[in-house]
């Protein structure tokens, strides 16, 4: 949206930051959902790592398995150290303006919105752009195990369906990981 | 075909006991033929151990024909060696070049404890099949016959790949996490699909998977790892049936 219109940003962002349904239903579901796939994560990889106390001399996983299958614990962790600097540096900033401060106009100090102008000034930075982007990268590799993955634990799988639902996930965790990067680098790009 | 006569070098981890510290050592075994089946060149090492006055390597082994499920070993960093579909007893020298270095050691997971070198204890599948991976037949002598219950080929067909598993622990012992997740629901799969197993079908889910995580294996993330090694080709598919054998029985509970 950023990137076609800069008034429909403007309007978008100030409804999903001021609307009640989004604010304090949807984004408490959000929160709980990612805190309880964290919490999921950490409590079974401590469990899968006792499970085996002697590690191998010799140990060949690639010939078996996908990178990013074995190391969905790097990648989520690279997703939660941007979450992290994300949470530091927009989340708490913009609830200290909501409501610490109590401006909801969403105005800048000139009375125009002030999204755009904010988005445009966080990706002149190119080291923002360069981390924005990497992030992606770990996000793009969480996505193209995940998405199938999860199918398979809740017992869905098909001979029919089983590979379409891969292709749509690796298409799903390669094009909305890559749009995201877009963004930033149009708009580091456009204000060179 | 010419016989290579392999020259080759093992790390085989050795351990006198259950409670001893182990370690891998080197040994160098000269003139293997490439027509050897691998356990057969772990005899020929016995053999020359043995005339040096020294402690032969423990290993598993039975049928030495893969259909057992005793043999084992983690060869070269993959269960039961670099060949696929295959268990160890039935994995050639062939596979292997003059000069290579070999590593070979136990199937590592903390339910498989280590017996003595590369002996582990599989028990643990025992007690899993025991609490759920059978079906109460009526043996009274008026049994009856299993064909006079209609089954449809393509259940019947799933049932028998299912049962297939020879219970070696290949799945277990690739996995990063030591699930044996394959395992169990290649038992839980035989009995699911067929009519005479969804009498019992969700009390044998639950204390399959109960005591598959009381035994300490680790917890399924879906590598794929098991299938790929498994020398019976056991399909993640089962993992998939038991997952909904698993989330159904827990529902209605
Ligand atoms: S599922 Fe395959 S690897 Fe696992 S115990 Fe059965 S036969 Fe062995
Ligand atoms: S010894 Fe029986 S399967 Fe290998």
């Amino acid at each position: 949206m950023s990137v076609v219109s800069e008034d429909t940003f403007n309007s978008t962002s100030h409804f999903m930051g001021t609307n009640a349904v989004v604010q304090f239903v949807l984004q408490p579901i959000l929160a709980f959902g990612v805190i309880f796939h964290l919490s999921m994560g950490i409590y079974l990889d401590t469990q899968n790592n006792k499970a085996r106390s002697v590690k191998y001399a010799m140990n060949k996983p690639g010939t078996n398995s996908s990178w990013m299958s074995r190391n969905m614990k790097i990648t989520g962790i690279m997703i939660l150290l941007f979450l992290g600097l994300h949470f530091y540096d927009f989340w708490i900033p913009e609830l200290n303006t909501k409501y610490i401060v109590g401006d909801m106009s969403g105005l800048n100090e000139h009375g125009g919105m002030r999204y755009f102008e904010e988005l445009q000034h966080k990706f002149a930075d190119p080291i923002w752009v360069i981390l924005y982007v990497l992030s992606f990268v770990f996000l793009a590799l969480h996505l193209l195990h995940g998405f199938q993955s999860a199918f398979q634990s809740v017992g869905f799988r098909h001979t029919k369906y089983t590979p379409i639902i891969q292709k749509l996930g690796n298409i799903y965790a390669i094009v909305v990981p890559l749009g995201f990067m877009f963004i930033a680098i149009f708009h580091y790009v456009s204000q060179l | 075909m010419s016989d290579k006569g392999m020259n080759l070098t093992l790390k085989i981890w050795r351990q006198k006991d259950a409670q001893s510290q182990g370690k891998m050592e080197t040994y160098q075994i000269a003139d293997i033929s490439e027509h050897m089946s691998f356990l057969e060149m772990l005899d020929v090492l016995n053999e020359q151990l043995i005339s040096e006055g020294q402690e032969p390597v423990a290993f598993d082994h039975d049928c030495r024909e893969g259909i057992c499920g005793m043999c084992s070993l983690y060869i070269n960093g993959e269960a039961h060696g670099p060949d696929r579909g295959v268990t160890t007893c039935q994995l050639h020298m062939r596979m292997f070049n003059d000069g290579d270095t070999i590593y070979i050691e136990p199937f590592r997971a903390k339910a498989f404890p280590v017996v003595k070198d590369l002996v582990v204890d599989r028990s643990a599948f025992d007690r899993i099949q025991h609490s759920g991976g059978f079906v109460s037949v009526n043996t009274s002598g008026n049994t009856q016959d299993a064909n006079a219950l209609p089954i449809p080929k393509d259940d019947a067909d799933k049932a028998f790949d299912a049962a297939t598993c020879i219970g070696c622990g290949a799945c277990v012992a690739t996995c990063k996490n030591a699930s044996a997740m394959l395992y169990v629901s290649a038992k839980v799969s035989q009995f699911a699909l067929l009519p005479q197993g969804k009498v019992e079908a969700k009390d044998r889910v639950m204390n399959m998977v109960k005591q598959m995580d009381l035994e300490g294996f680790g917890n399924c993330t879906n590598t794929g790892a098991c299938e790929v090694e498994c020398p019976k080709g056991i399909s993640l598919d089962n993992i998939a049936r038991m997952n909904r054998e698993y989330l159904k029985a827990a529902i209605d509970k």
